[in-house]
């Protein structure tokens, strides 16, 4: 187990580089003791973390870790049954509206309608999070434009390649200006050079808009060094901090490796530690 | 690492910003509407083949005697019309229920799902455009019907609307209703079998509640319990110009408590908490 205590998020904002407008101690994201079960099977338990402002932290988990529960649970699709989650310091089961506004989401389904045009299905979203036409309209050719879709504006969204649709995902989820994305494997079933594409989309975003990032994913070559890292097996967290962290701690000579070795540990024991 | 932040709005969402996500949602389901061409047809077909078929057919078979609100011997295809205007509904009810099952397989309702807005103005303004897509439907169908001699007094085009707005309101959640039940989109058919068609047959539609009378006791009684019954006697009324006070309570009492219904099972702590993501997400 890495340095950081998981039953206190609030002490990865104290260790993360202080952004200038938001204090140290407001999180981007804070998820305490999360545990959720569908009827008796348990797909969440105890589940503590945070994501500092203007970082990118990578949950990484195999396929049936909880990953898109607890994605779920962050953007209020299911309810919370134990424990709390608050975006900036707005917690999602009191004040759900001022938490949601300061979230975009890119889901592991595609939720793009089809049938709508690339600039309609923008202006959709905008009207959902208030935003009126105009504002939507300008906002919206911005985002086409840097997403690089412009010769595509009225194209139907069904004609766009994966890639590109998921590029539309994401110009989507940050039209409102959230301060925290949320990806939930957001580069499954693309090819590596639009993973790639989109993995760097990405972290432009943390580097030069100063958007917090929760990165869900299973593909380890997503991650980087300088990553702060939640690792989820089994609706546990198995560790949690810097790639560094978990390599000394497990003394591993990758990531890939050490991932191994905790989970097989965690199954070995029958329940992760 | 950059630390720079753009300038973030966090002023609280007021009136206007409602205002803007009822026009999206109405403007979405308009187009979606526009380019589902053959829905609007089929919508037309489906009462189009009764009224110039079935009642066309059935005219000589059964007897209308006077009842209100009709003042005088009326033709079959007279007295079904508002049984097939409520048909429109109740199918364009049952298809935006359908849609939500398939957004919702298809992860679009989630787009919808984590707006800031509060979920019950989501819901009400779905049930909104759904009810205003199926009055394009009435309207265009009341249309043809002018030409086949069915033709209520010019004012109760008008006076039909609000409570057309009504039943299209009921009928839409109680399709709202079913679709958060519903966990696949293959169980629709469901639908067709165990709600559209007993609601559609066990009322006044079709033949007058007397005639279900002298025929069975206990279907009449089914039939004057069908909120359905009321749905099709309200419209019957407000065409000509009059109020069938009974209906419009019970009209307006379901649609109270279908649409509390769907708000509470689309609450995230009740109805969607119980399942799982679908395949490949958990």
């Amino acid at each position: 187990m890495t340095t950081i205590d998981t039953s206190r998020p609030e002490q990865i904002a104290r260790d993360a580089p202080e952004p200038t407008s938001v204090p140290a101690v407001t999180l981007a994201l804070s998820v305490a003791g999360i545990s959720h079960c569908y009827g008796r099977r348990r797909a969440l338990s105890d589940v503590s973390f945070g994501v500092a402002p203007a970082s990118f932290t990578a949950l990484v988990g195999l396929n049936g870790a909880g990953k898109s529960t607890l994605i779920a649970l962050i953007t209020r699709l299911f309810g919370i049954q134990a424990g709390r989650i608050s975006v900036f310091g707005h917690d999602i089961s009191d004040t759900p509206g001022d938490a949601l506004r300061l979230l975009g989401v890119v889901f592991q389904p595609r939720t793009l309608d089809l049938d709508l045009s690339v600039m309609q299905n923008l202006l959709y979203h905008a009207a959902l999070q208030g935003i009126a036409r105009r504002e939507a309209r300008l906002r919206g050719d911005e985002v086409i434009a840097r997403i690089g879709l412009a010769d595509r504006v009225n194209s139907r969204v069904r004609d766009l390649s994966g890639g590109q649709m998921r590029r539309l995902e994401i110009a989507r989820a940050l039209l409102h200006r959230p301060r925290l994305l949320l990806l939930d494997e957001a580069t499954v079933g693309l090819d590596v050079q639009a993973r790639a594409d989109i993995l760097a989309h990405v972290r432009t975003l943390v580097a030069e808009r100063g958007i917090g990032v929760l990165w869900a994913t299973h593909l380890f070559d997503e991650i980087a060094e300088s990553d702060d890292l939640v690792v989820l097996h089994g609706g546990h967290v198995l560790a949690q901090g810097s790639v560094t962290q978990i390599l000394g701690e497990t003394g591993a000579p990758n990531f890939d490796t050490a991932f191994r070795s905790m989970t097989e540990a965690a199954d070995r024991r029958g329940r992760p530690s | 690492m950059s630390t720079t932040f753009v300038t973030h709005e966090h002023r609280k969402l007021g009136f206007g910003n409602y205002v803007t996500c009822l026009n999206g949602i109405l403007w979405r389901e308009a187009l979606r509407f526009l380019h589902q061409r053959e829905r609007f047809v089929s919508a037309l077909v489906r009462p189009l083949v009764w009224l110039f078929i079935f009642a066309a057919g059935f005219r000589q078979v059964l007897g209308i005697s006077i009842i209100p609100p009709y003042e005088t011997y009326i033709l079959y295809e007279v007295y079904i019309a508002p049984g097939l205007i409520a048909m429109i509904q109740l199918f364009n009810g049952m298809q935006s229920s359908l849609s939500m099952v398939y957004d919702r397989e298809m992860g679009n309702m989630r787009t919808l799902l984590v707006s800031p807005l509060p979920r019950w103005f989501l819901l009400v303004c779905k049930l909104l455009a759904g009810t205003v897509v199926s009055l394009l439907q009435v309207y265009a169908f009341l249309l043809i019907a002018w030409f086949w001699d069915i033709a209520p007094p010019l004012i109760g085009y008008l006076t039909v609307l609000p409570a057309l707005v009504l039943s299209g309101l009921m009928l839409g959640s109680l399709g709202m209703l079913i679709s958060s039940r519903i966990k696949q989109l293959e169980n629709f058919a469901g639908v067709m079998n165990f709600v559209i068609f007993p609601m559609f047959f066990a009322s006044s539609a079709l033949y007058p509640l007397w005639r279900v009378q002298e025929g069975s006791p206990m279907l009449y009684y089914l039939c004057l319990f069908n909120p359905f019954t009321h749905v099709v006697e309200l419209i019957r009324f407000a065409l000509y110009d009059k109020v069938n006070w009974v209906s419009l309570a019970v009209v307006a009492g379901c649609t109270a408590v279908f649409t509390i219904g769907a708000i509470i099972a689309y609450d995230p702590g009740r109805g969607l908490a119980r399942r799982a993501p679908a395949g490949g997400e958990t």
